[in-house]
């Protein structure tokens, strides 16, 4: 069994070699305190209702050791404690800063070079990175297990956090602030790549998405999208109500609006309501429904949207 | 009223019936009824804790859908929290043994104290009320989550904040009882630990609820008047709100375990044989964790976005407040030593209490420096820590309590040896439950999820089959507790405190002649070896 | 028989208040009741120190944030209303400690004119303060218009509804005083409702010169 997850940044074997400390002086200690409580209640157990026992009250030196040894460990384990996170809130001098912005129930990523990502986060090898992180609405938390790192986001002032990817894979990002019904399921990907490979993602060349796509029917995409790009969180495939309504049997369905109107979920419907789903041209809320879907404009190519919509008609 | 009769007829005898009960301001029947009350809703909350368990057979759903799971913890933590272990030990065990113990005929305003178990059960209906549109918030009302949620957050904070009254006014009552109301001769350094320990902890409710209370109050207003103190969008903060809020819960973990510690200290002299050792220091860190706790409330946000020379100086003062706990850890063992030990029920669960309570205690240490603290907050990890402390510390302290003067509230003496495999079955299952909760968290599971990813299934299913161990055992000790086995003599463990120097049950009025205190509560063994 | 009792002391909310115990009830000795009546009362006053506290608080840290708010919002209200409030209040608190003097040396007619002038005093500053709520919402201002205001009228409001406590309490006092249930060997309501009342003035004194004249 794992007891930790991979340490795939600067600051993992930092928190790690505290996690290390901590549980030896844990397990030194409570293999003492059970010792004594097990050989104590061993050694004078009551013979008798006539047992002598001697009336000891204190013993100054006793407890003058159990104050002062505490004492010294509680100091160390703080330095460690203070000295790994005082270099964990510095930000180098060359960060790569990174936009995050945190809303129910997903994550999205904006780039210094206007590129935009939706709960997939890319970040370069062995380059110190800054992430400024707001919430949308209520709080969230931005954590990566393989990072060892964890911070709120507040909906009126940014919040920051640094880190040095030394590992590249793909990691799990939680949310571990609780913000209501798809909690569990705000997870966001980051991948860590090389410098090379960043290079070539960044400069647009969004080929080796498409290519992964290119053998695959469109409905078999949009199903892949539909768990990547964060859909799952709201929308379910089975006809239970979650925060927006079901995709099962939406195509070709009558919706109704909040304003009174309505209209055959059809392919423009559906792009339109991808798009638009709260504010914009000829924007409609299905009734029942809050105005809390975020514009997935930017975020989803046509050929996304095509394949998307292509796997809501197999959804019957 | 103090007639003859008051001293002859014992406090259970003295009336039947429903209205003989809730009308009493009889100290040892308000502590009883607070007993029943924190028994209903422990069981209550332990049922809503099995479901949630339940769910984290598989990953996904298993039973129950999202929003349930989210209202279930949320009904599982304000359940436990504000209905069962904030009054729990101090409410029910305090009532009931104050006034015996420092040689009283009752605490000093009885009739405020009555007001208080009232105010205790308007407050609880008021929360369980909101039921009808059940909370998804989790216990700890965060902005602006508890703003914008659809479900009745108006009605169980107001619950809280009417049970904050009643928590403020026992406290105010204890504090004033002990007091004025001290026998001839019982000093300060002679009063028992469990009332020193009692003393603190009314300290705290009295100094900390309050700010829970205008929280809340502001929170209400925030739902129904539109104020913006912590709603962002108003330009309010609700790092805000987790300061205020912290700032009376985390001196409420202390409301919580105080009376648990004061209980190990008085059993464990009794069946060691020996004086309490260290009576200075165990009385003295009691009252230094009280201070103490008041300025480590940030402990509970170095993640929220506070300002990291805030943070430094909360972790300082966090590990401040872990040494006089180690001390008082050391003394109670350090009391067994040359002793007569009798491993009866209620010392067996006194002994768990020093070994969880230490397990707890020490996994608060990872949890206190901060960069450990950046991984490991509102993960799995402090979900375990905390019911160390919690189940570990203050129920297994209660379920000394319960056993330990079972003769003495009931008159009556029970099964010990299947008393014994209960508490050998809660011991087992409560490890189970949550010990792999620590990894689980150590391996970045975060709290409050529905759903989890397949590979930490194992540990999840290990937890949840303890709670079934956990289930038995609980069911095993209420089964032996129901089933008194004989009458009880005065004082069956040859205690020297005062509430066994009179029959079991007490007399109604408690002592015909208020009693003259000449030596400690815990003048045991010979005086041989006593330093000067 | 407990039950009608019940609804008695529902009917008179007096047989609610803590601290007055009926003597012939108490197992205590009246010289210990009364000293621990009065240092429970002092406790149960630090627990509303520390309720306002809370409030003093998050002005003084969204004052921090928002000086240009704070500073127009106390512009915005009328320092003259709440000049007028703070006089009377502390014109009331002398009455009333003129009230608690009066009982001891048995005067129970003062007790009661000094009694009724607070209450008349108290009255005085509800419609005041009635008048400058209504003026602000027909402004359109209410709690929620800025922090400013959400803080004005949380703590006044909370305030408030002290002064409407504190007028229960000495108006069942001021009831109870014609009943002849106080006498100089029994004034233990009489001086803590008054410790309540002096708390309420307190309070008002330190509200009113952070909201008005910041």
């Amino acid at each position: 069994m794992n007891w930790l997850p991979t340490s795939a940044s600067t600051f993992a074997p930092q928190v790690d070699s505290i996690l290390f400390l901590v549980t030896i002086i844990s397990v030194v200690s409570i293999i003492l305190v059970s010792f004594m409580l097990i050989y104590f209640v061993f050694k004078y157990k009551r013979k008798s209702v006539n047992d002598q026992t001697p009336a000891i009250t204190h013993d100054s030196f006793l407890e003058t050791l159990w104050t002062v040894i505490p004492t010294i460990l509680c100091i160390v384990i703080f330095i460690y404690g203070y000295v790994y996170y005082d270099r964990y809130t510095t930000t180098p001098k060359d960060a790569y800063e990174i936009n995050v912005t945190a809303r129910r129930w997903s994550w999205s990523f904006a780039y210094p070079n206007g590129k935009k990502t939706f709960n997939e986060l890319y970040v370069p090898i062995n380059k110190p990175i800054r992430l400024v992180m707001q919430s949308d609405d209520v709080l969230h938390s931005f954590f990566v297990p393989a990072f060892r790192v964890k911070q709120d986001l507040i909906g009126n002032r940014y919040t920051f956090i640094n880190f040095t990817p030394t590992k590249e894979g793909v990691f799990d990002i939680y949310c571990t602030e609780y913000c209501g019904l798809s909690h569990s399921d705000m997870i966001a990907k980051v991948h860590v790549v090389s410098e090379f490979e960043y290079a070539k993602w960044e400069s647009g060349e969004e080929a080796k998405v498409e290519n992964a796509y290119a053998d695959m029917a469109p409905s078999k995409v949009g199903e892949q999208l539909y768990s990547s790009k964060g859909c799952v969180a709201c929308h379910s495939i089975d006809g239970a109500n979650g925060v927006g309504p079901s995709w099962k049997a939406l195509y070709g369905k009558k919706r109704e609006f909040t304003d009174g109107s309505s209209e055959l979920a059809d392919e423009n419907y559906i792009k339109n309501s991808i798009l638009y789903p709260v504010k914009g041209p000829d924007a409609k809320l299905v009734k029942g429904y809050g105005p809390v879907m975020p514009s997935y404009q930017g975020l989803l190519s046509d050929s996304e949207i095509t394949a998307i919509i292509e796997y809501i008609k197999t959804i019957k | 009223m103090t007639d003859h009769h008051d001293f002859d007829k014992n406090y259970l005898e003295n009336g039947k019936g429903f209205k003989s009960w809730f009308f009493s301001v009889d100290h040892k029947r308000l502590g009883v009824m607070y007993l029943w009350a924190i028994g209903v809703f422990f069981v209550l909350a332990a049922i809503a804790s099995f479901l949630i368990r339940f769910e984290h057979l598989s990953p996904g759903q298993t039973i129950v859908s999202a929003q349930t799971y989210n209202v279930l913890f949320t009904l599982h933590g304000a359940v436990m929290v504000f209905l069962f272990i904030v009054p729990g030990v101090a409410a029910s065990f305090g009532n009931f043994l104050i006034p015996l113990m420092i040689g009283a005929r009752d605490v000093i305003f009885p009739k405020l104290n009555l007001y208080s178990f009232w105010v205790y059960c308007a407050g609880s209906i008021i929360l369980l009320g909101s039921l009808l549109a059940p909370v998804d918030t989790g216990w700890t009302f965060y902005t602006p989550y508890s703003i914008d949620t659809g479900t009745n957050v108006i009605m169980v904070t107001f619950g809280v904040f009417v049970l904050g009254f009643s928590s403020i006014l026992t406290g105010i009552n204890f504090i004033v009882t002990m007091h004025k109301l001290r026998a001839p001769g019982l000093t300060w350094d002679r009063l028992p630990l469990f009332c020193w320990a009692a003393y603190a902890t009314s300290l705290l409710q009295v100094l900390a609820t309050p700010v829970v209370g205008i929280t809340l109050l502001l929170l209400i207003g925030e739902r129904y008047f539109g104020l913006g103190f912590f709603d962002p969008a108003k330009g309010g903060d609700p790092v805000l709100f987790q300061h205020f809020f912290w700032f009376y819960s985390h001196p409420a973990v202390y409301i919580m375990i105080l009376p648990a510690m004061g209980i190990i200290s008085e059993v464990l002299p009794v069946f060691s044989r020996k004086p309490i050792f260290g009576y200075k220091a165990i009385a003295y860190s009691s009252l230094a964790i009280a201070l103490i706790s008041f300025l480590v409330w940030g402990h509970h946000m170095f993640t929220s976005g506070q300002s990291k020379l805030i943070n430094i100086i909360f972790s300082v003062i966090t590990f401040a407040v872990a040494v006089p706990t180690a001390i008082k850890v050391f003394n109670w063992l350090w009391t067994m030593y040359k002793g007569s030990i009798e491993l009866s029920t209620a010392m067996l669960y006194s002994l768990a209490f020093i070994f969880l309570f230490t397990i707890g205690g020490l996994t608060g240490l990872f949890l206190g420096a901060l960069a450990a603290d950046v991984h490991l907050h509102d993960t799995y990890f402090v979900v375990a820590h905390m019911h160390y402390v919690m189940i570990g510390g203050t129920v297994f302290g209660l379920f000394s309590a319960i056993h330990f003067w079972y003769p003495k509230m009931w008159g009556k003496m029970f099964d010990e040896f299947k008393a014994k495999i209960a508490f050998v079955l809660i011991f087992i299952g409560f490890n189970v439950v949550f010990f792999p909760q620590f990894i689980l968290g150590t391996q970045g599971m975060p709290r409050r999820y529905f759903n989890y990813s397949p590979e930490f299934a194992f540990l999840h299913q290990l937890s949840t089959y303890g709670t079934w161990i956990l289930g038995v055992g609980f069911i095993l000790m209420l089964y032996v507790l129901c089933r008194p086995t004989g009458p009880a003599s005065a004082n069956p463990y040859n205690s020297l405190s005062l509430e066994w120097q009179m029959p079991s049950p007490p007399p109604t009025l408690n002592f015909k002649e208020i009693p003259t205190v000449n030596d400690s509560t815990y003048a045991y063994g010979t005086k041989i070896e006593q330093e000067a | 028989m407990q039950l009608m009792k019940f609804i008695k002391s529902l009917a008179y909310p007096s047989e609610m208040l803590p601290p007055i115990i009926e003597e012939e009830e108490s197992h205590f000795d009246p010289e210990t009741v009364h000293s621990s009546a009065k240092m429970g009362m002092w406790l149960f006053l630090a627990t509303e120190l520390l309720l306002f506290g809370g409030l003093f608080a998050a002005y003084a840290i969204f004052r921090a944030k928002y000086p240009v708010m704070f500073l127009e919002g106390s512009d915005s209200l009328d320092v003259v209303l709440g000049s007028v409030n703070t006089v009377i209040l502390i014109f009331s608190s002398w009455t009333v400690a003129i009230a608690v003097q009066a009982i001891q040396e048995n005067k129970i007619k003062l007790v009661q004119v000094m009694i009724w002038i607070t209450l008349i005093c108290a009255t005085i500053f509800a419609i005041n303060k009635y008048f400058e709520y209504t003026y602000k919402f027909s402004k359109g201002i209410g709690p929620g218009t800025d922090i400013f205001y959400s803080i004005y009228f949380a703590s006044t409001g909370v305030h408030m509804l002290h002064v409407f406590i504190g007028m229960i309490v000495l108006g069942i006092i001021l009831k109870k005083t014609y009943q002849g249930r106080y006498s100089k060997d029994n004034f233990t309501a009489i001086e803590i409702g008054g410790l309540y009342w002096h708390l309420v003035d307190l309070v008002w004194i330190y509200l009113f010169p952070l909201l008005y004249l910041a």
